[in-house]
């Protein structure tokens, strides 16, 4: 455990040391969201009916650009490798990464959400679920990205595959968060995609370090 | 060491495996083609029409068989992908990547087949149903695992990372197909069971199960001779494979 906290320790000084890149994944998901009324119409009750849909695929297309990121500079610079080599755990070090990765790129998104959902005039009383489900959703999504985007890590420009590889992954994610916004905007009982999510969670928890471990001893032999 | 399990030992080495592929391959598709060729010829000219449906329910002779081909294939992919990962059975490997393309081609027929037959009687050619959209994921997956085979440059490595995908797919392919559950559905229910009575008249089966086991054994032929194909390519520098085939070392 004690390695655990330097592993942490050391990401989190590389990330506040590259703080200024928090900004982008969130610049994106607010372009995405300005760009839709744009070509949609400024009609507010016309994107108050998608304006769940929108910010959480905004979530999704800013996370899926992000997750290369979780392992690449560690790789480049060869410390990757020196971290598998040493005698800490691999998944360890993998779920120190994650959890970085999420405080440097989802939790960001998710301070803006807010803002998005006021742009595109979500209903009253959407926004707490929307978070809600944003916030299981993202960590999930950091979860499964780091198994795949491991499994790509070999690819040098591995951009569009890795898209191709998580989305798929995505699907239910995507379809049990948003799911449970569209039930509640129905004022139907939305708690089950909530209680999805966190059973999901809870298992990934525990097997996608594992995972994406071995998927990393795949890509680097 | 009993007998079927040395059977399995001896084929898995790339050298007997080479010289089975090419005894069988060739017997599948004949087989396969002159099943399909009665089971068509069924399908189209002797089994009634449907009372409800008329002519055109005719499709489904494609499109059953396909559908579970498609879904057959990647829990296969993903079964060898497993024996590959576990016990580091090189053949394995290669036969999961080799039935991924014929997985995303009957995945296809499986879609295009639908959109065919559902423009008639639903009225549309794509509606977002629970089952047409697993299917669809069910395409990406096949198509991922594709894409990452050939973008990794190192074979061996290539061949690996692919079969971990499987493995990743086929928890996700469950997880789909309840996801979607979820929305409402045009898609009839199960009309073909194994257990139990069929919903479907005996005039009417009998082409059904010869499509069946005609895309099965086409199947065969075709992993066959991928594999193989994907094998020699693994082995060419090896002494079996340069004798065999002539090769100048």
């Amino acid at each position: 455990m004690r390695e655990f906290g330097h592993l942490l320790r050391r990401d989190f000084a590389i990330m506040w040391h590259r703080r200024g890149q928090a900004v982008q994944p969130m610049l994106f998901a607010l372009m995405v969201c300005v760009l839709f009324p744009l070509s949609q119409g400024s009609e507010p009750s016309a994107l108050a009916a998608s304006a769940s849909a929108v910010i959480w695929v905004a979530h999704l297309l800013a996370s899926l650009l992000v997750l290369d990121d979780l392992y690449r500079s560690d790789f480049e610079d060869g410390s990757l490798e020196q971290l598998l080599l040493s005698p800490i755990p691999l998944p360890l070090v993998i779920a120190s990464k994650i959890a970085v990765h999420w405080f440097s790129t989802a939790l960001p998104m998710l301070l803006i959400t807010p803002l998005l959902s006021a742009l595109l005039f979500l209903p009253d009383g959407l926004l707490p679920v929307l978070i809600l489900g944003l916030f299981l959703g993202s960590l999930l999504m950091c979860l499964i990205g780091a198994i795949m985007a491991a499994l790509t890590l070999g690819v040098s420009r591995s951009g569009l595959l890795l898209a191709l590889l998580a989305l798929p992954m995505y699907v239910p994610v995507l379809v049990f968060g948003a799911g449970s916004v569209w039930a509640a905007s129905q004022g139907l009982p939305w708690l089950g995609g909530i209680w999805l999510l966190c059973a999901g969670l809870v298992l990934l928890l525990v097997i996608a370090p594992l995972a994406a471990a071995s998927a990393l001893r795949i890509a680097l032999n | 060491m009993n007998k079927i399990l040395l059977w399995f030992n001896q084929t898995g080495s790339p050298e007997r495996f080479d010289r089975f592929a090419a005894r069988w391959a060739t017997p599948a598709f004949v087989v396969a083609l002159s099943f399909m060729l009665i089971g068509i010829y069924g399908a189209l000219l002797v089994v009634p029409a449907d009372y409800k449906q008329g002519e055109v329910f005719r499709i489904l002779y494609i499109h059953v068989p396909a559908a579970w081909m498609s879904l057959m294939i990647f829990v296969i992919m993903a079964i060898q992908s497993a024996i590959a990962l576990i016990w580091r059975i090189k053949l394995c490997e290669l036969i999961a990547i080799a039935s991924a393309p014929i997985g995303a081609m009957f995945t296809a027929i499986t879609l295009i087949s639908g959109a065919v037959w559902g423009k008639p009687t639903w009225g549309t050619w794509w509606t977002w149903d629970p089952r047409l959209t697993s299917e669809l994921v069910l395409l990406f997956l096949y198509l991922a695992v594709i894409g990452l085979y050939h973008a990794i440059e190192d074979r061996r490595a290539a061949g690996r990372a692919a079969g971990f995908l499987c493995l990743v797919g086929v928890v996700n392919v469950p997880i789909v197909h309840f996801a979607v559950t979820w929305w409402n559905t045009l898609h009839q229910g199960e009309t073909i069971r194994l257990i139990g009575p069929s919903k479907m008249d005996h005039s009417m089966l009998w082409p059904l199960l010869l499509m069946v086991v005609a895309t099965k054994l086409w199947y065969i032929g075709s992993v066959l001779v991928r594999t193989r194909a994907l094998n020699l390519e693994h082995e060419s520098s090896k002494h079996w494979a340069q004798q065999r085939y002539g090769a100048q070392p």
